[in-house]
C-alpha cells in the first residue's frame, strides 16, 4: 500500500470529500495559493477555486460564527485556524453557539461544522502557539472532540467529522504531519468513537493521545528490552469517549498509565483516570492509575525547557516500570 | 389587500393593517409575559420589546418568505413578525414541551430554523457572524434570500461586529444588519457608550451604505430596510439600517431604571409606535375607529388564547433532559 504523511491524509481526506459533496467548503487565513500555515490546503485552491477554499481575513471570530451560521443553514464548512492557541478568539463561536443550537432550539436545526487546527509543542513556537487545549472542548456538552495521531486515522477520521452532522474540533499535532503511514487511496471512515488498540501488550495499559501515542510506542520498545509487554490505546475520539475498550484492556492488563501533552492538571487524563476508577476495571487494579500529562507552565521558548514542560519516551518508561514495581 | 398609493418603495403592495396587527401582537404578548414574571408564574429572566414594534414589523415586512432572521436577547418581537405563532412562543417561555424549543431555550432562545427564524440569542452580538454564514449560504448555493441581522447599539461595540461586518462587507454578503437603538446597553447610555451618535456612521468603515431611520416609524422602517433588501439581493452587499427607538420597560426583569429618567420615559412614550401608525391608517381611510378597536381587540384575544394554549400544554418529562443534545 502507498504512504502517506498525516498532513497529505488530512488534505486528500478534504479534496476527496469537496469532489463528492458540494455543500462542503474550507474557510480560514491563508489557506489560499499560500496553502495554509502549514501548507495542509496547498493546492486545493488551483482545484476547488476561490470560492470553495475561501480565503479569510484574521477573524478567527467571524469565520467561526460564520462556519456556524453557513452550517446551520445547509453547507457542511470545515473551518480551518492556524494554531489551535487561537480557538479562545473563536471560543464564543464554538461554545456558546455552535456546542448549544440543536439543544437550545429543542432539536431542530444542526450544525455540521468541522474546525481543524494544528496543536501542541515542539516546534519553538513557545507559549501562544504551542499548548494543547483539547480538554477545554472536551468539557463542553454539544461538540465532538478527535485527536488522531497517524495519517491513516487522520484519514478516515476526517472523513468521519465532515459527514457528522455535529460541531467537530478535529485536533491535529504538528509533530504529526510528517509522520507517515499506508493510507488506502479509496475514502474510508472511521467511526467516532472507536479506540485504536496500537500495540498488543499484557503487563500493562497505556492510554496516549496525539504525539504520545509515537512517544508510547517508543517506549513500549525499550520496556520490551526489560520483558515488559504494554498495549497501547489511542482513544482517537475524546468525544465520544470508548469506554468499553479502555476498560477491557486495564481489566487484561491490571495497570494504567495515561499519557497526554497538555497540562496534568485538569487534562483529559484525569477523565480517564477516573471512567476507570468508576467502572468495573476497578477491581482489577494491581496498582494505582499513574497519568503523565505537561508541567503547568506556559510551553517555553528553549528548546530544552520545551522539552522538558511535557512527558518523554523516559518519563513513559519510568512510569510503566514504577506501576510494575521494576524500577 | 389595503394599499396606500403615495408610500414609500418596499411598502406597496404589503398588507398594511396586517401589519398594525402585528404589532398590537408584540405589545400584548410582551405586556402579558411581563405581568407573569411579576407574578411568578414563568420563572428565569426576559428581555421585552414594548416600544420597539415598529422596527421589529417593519424590517421583517420587506421580506420575501424565504429569507431569513437572526435575533437578540429581546427578540419575541422579531420571532412574532418572522410569522411565530404566539401559542408556541407563550408555550415556550411556560416551559412546555410544545414550546418552539420544547421548553428547552425559554425567553432568549426560541428559533424555527425551517421557516427562516435562526433564533434569538443570549450572546450579546452573537447572531452577527451567524447572520452573515447564512448570507454565504445563500450566496454559494445561489438561494437568492437575503438575511437580516438585528442587533442593538450595545452590541455594536463588540469585537463581533467589527469582525463580521469586515467579512460580509468584502464578500458582498446579501445580509442587512438592523440595528435597534433603544439608547441603552443594560443601563449603559449609547452616549456614554460611544463617540459617536449614530452606529450607522461605522458603515463607512467597510464601505457599505449606512442610514438611520425613525424607529418608531414603521412607514420609514420599511422604506429604509427595503432598499437595503434590494442592494443585498441584488448582489451589492450589506447595510446597515439604524432604527432610532426606545424600549418602554427596563433591561430585563430585575431593572429598577436609576439610569435615566421618567421625564425621557414620557418623551418616548408619547412617540407610540402603535398608535402613531393606527391613526396613520385612519386618515388614509384603510381602518375606521371601530375596525381599528376591532383589530386590536383580535390581537388581544390570540395573545389571551396563547396562555390557555401554553397553560393546557404538557411539561417535559425527565427522559428529555438528555434528548436533542447531538444530531
Amino acid at each position: 500500500m502507498r504512504e502517506l504523511t498525516y498532513l497529505e491524509a488530512v488534505r486528500e481526506a478534504m479534496s476527496q470529500e469537496m469532489r463528492e459533496n458540494e455543500d462542503v467548503f474550507i474557510l480560514g487565513e491563508d489557506i489560499g495559493v499560500y496553502g495554509g500555515a502549514f501548507g495542509v490546503t496547498r493546492g486545493m485552491i488551483e482545484e476547488f477555486g476561490p470560492e470553495r477554499i475561501r480565503n479569510t481575513p484574521i477573524s478567527e471570530a467571524a469565520i467561526s460564527g460564520t462556519a456556524v451560521g453557513a452550517a446551520l443553514t445547509g453547507m457542511r464548512p470545515i473551518l480551518e485556524l492556524q494554531f489551535s492557541d487561537f480557538i479562545t478568539i473563536a471560543m464564543d463561536n464554538m461554545v456558546n453557539q455552535a456546542a448549544k443550537i440543536r439543544y437550545m432550539y429543542g432539536g431542530k436545526g444542526k450544525v455540521p461544522m468541522v474546525l481543524r487546527t494544528p496543536a501542541g509543542s515542539g516546534t519553538g513556537a513557545a507559549a501562544q502557539h504551542s499548548q494543547s487545549l483539547e480538554a477545554w472542548m472536551a468539557h463542553v456538552p454539544g461538540l465532538k472532540v478527535v485527536q488522531p495521531s497517524t495519517a491513516y486515522d487522520a484519514k478516515g477520521l476526517l472523513k468521519a467529522a465532515i459527514d457528522d452532522d455535529n460541531p467537530v474540533i478535529f485536533y491535529e499535532h504538528k509533530l504529526c504531519y510528517k509522520t507517515k503511514s499506508d493510507v488506502p487511496e479509496e475514502p474510508y471512515s472511521i467511526p467516532l468513537g472507536k479506540a485504536d488498540i496500537k500495540r498488543e501488550g499484557s503487563d500493562a495499559t497505556i492510554v496516549a493521545t496525539a504525539i504520545m501515542v509515537h512517544k508510547a510506542l517508543e517506549a513500549a520498545v525499550e520496556l520490551e528490552k526489560d520483558g515488559i509487554s504494554v498495549e497501547i490505546i489511542d482513544p482517537r475520539t475524546l468525544v465520544p469517549l470508548d469506554t468499553e475498550t479502555i476498560v477491557a484492556s486495564v481489566k487484561k492488563t491490571s495497570r494504567l498509565i495515561v499519557v497526554h501533552e497538555a497540562v496534568k492538571r485538569g487534562g483529559f487524563g484525569g477523565e480517564i483516570a477516573s471512567m476507570i476508577a468508576e467502572s468495573e476495571a476497578f477491581d482489577y487494579l494491581d496498582a494505582p492509575i499513574k497519568r503523565l500529562g505537561g508541567k503547568a507552565v506556559p510551553i517555553p521558548y528553549n528548546p530544552d525547557l520545551e522539552k522538558a514542560a511535557v512527558p518523554s519516551v523516559e518519563d513513559i518508561v519510568s512510569a510503566v516500570k514504577e506501576t510494575l514495581n521494576r524500577l | 389587500m389595503n394599499q396606500l398609493v403615495n408610500l414609500p418603495a418596499g411598502v406597496k403592495g404589503k398588507d398594511l393593517t396586517a401589519l398594525l396587527k402585528q404589532m398590537w401582537l408584540i405589545r400584548y404578548f410582551e405586556e402579558k409575559v411581563d405581568e407573569f414574571f411579576a407574578k411568578g408564574m414563568i420563572h428565569g429572566t426576559t428581555h421585552l420589546a414594548v416600544g420597539q414594534e415598529a422596527s421589529a414589523v417593519g424590517s421583517i415586512a420587506v421580506l420575501e418568505a424565504r429569507d431569513k432572521i437572526t435575533s437578540t436577547h429581546r427578540g419575541h418581537g422579531h420571532c412574532i413578525a418572522k410569522g411565530a405563532e404566539a401559542n408556541r412562543m407563550m408555550a415556550e417561555l411556560f416551559g412546555r414541551t410544545t414550546g418552539y424549543c420544547k421548553g428547552k431555550g425559554g425567553s432568549m432562545h426560541i428559533a424555527d430554523v425551517e421557516q427562516g427564524n435562526l433564533g434569538a440569542n443570549g450572546i450579546v452580538g452573537g447572531g452577527f457572524s451567524i447572520a452573515a454564514g447564512a448570507a454565504l449560504t445563500s450566496q454559494l448555493k445561489k438561494e437568492g434570500y437575503v438575511v437580516l441581522c438585528f442587533f442593538g447599539d450595545g452590541a455594536s461595540n463588540e469585537g463581533s461586529f467589527h469582525e463580521a461586518l469586515n467579512l460580509a462587507s468584502i464578500w458582498k454578503l446579501p445580509v442587512v444588519f438592523i440595528c435597534e437603538n433603544n439608547q441603552y446597553g443594560m443601563s449603559g447610555p449609547a452616549k456614554e457608550m460611544m463617540n459617536i451618535e449614530d452606529v450607522a456612521k461605522r458603515a463607512e468603515a467597510y464601505g457599505i451604505p449606512g442610514k438611520v431611520v425613525d424607529g418608531n416609524d414603521i412607514l420609514d422602517v420599511m422604506s429604509g430596510v427595503g432598499e437595503a433588501v434590494d442592494r443585498a439581493r441584488d448582489g451589492e452587499g450589506p447595510s446597515i439600517v439604524e432604527a432610532k427607538t426606545y424600549r418602554w420597560k427596563g433591561h430585563s426583569k430585575s431593572d429598577a431604571k436609576k439610569y435615566r429618567t421618567r421625564e425621557e420615559e414620557q418623551e418616548w412614550r408619547a412617540k407610540d409606535p402603535i398608535a402613531k401608525f393606527r391613526s396613520v391608517l385612519i386618515e388614509e381611510g384603510l381602518l375606521t375607529e371601530e375596525s381599528a378597536d376591532k383589530l386590536k381587540a383580535e390581537a388581544n384575544k390570540e395573545i389571551e388564547d396563547s396562555v390557555e394554549f401554553a397553560k393546557n400544554s404538557p411539561m417535559p418529562t425527565l427522559d428529555d433532559l438528555m434528548e436533542d443534545i447531538y444530531a
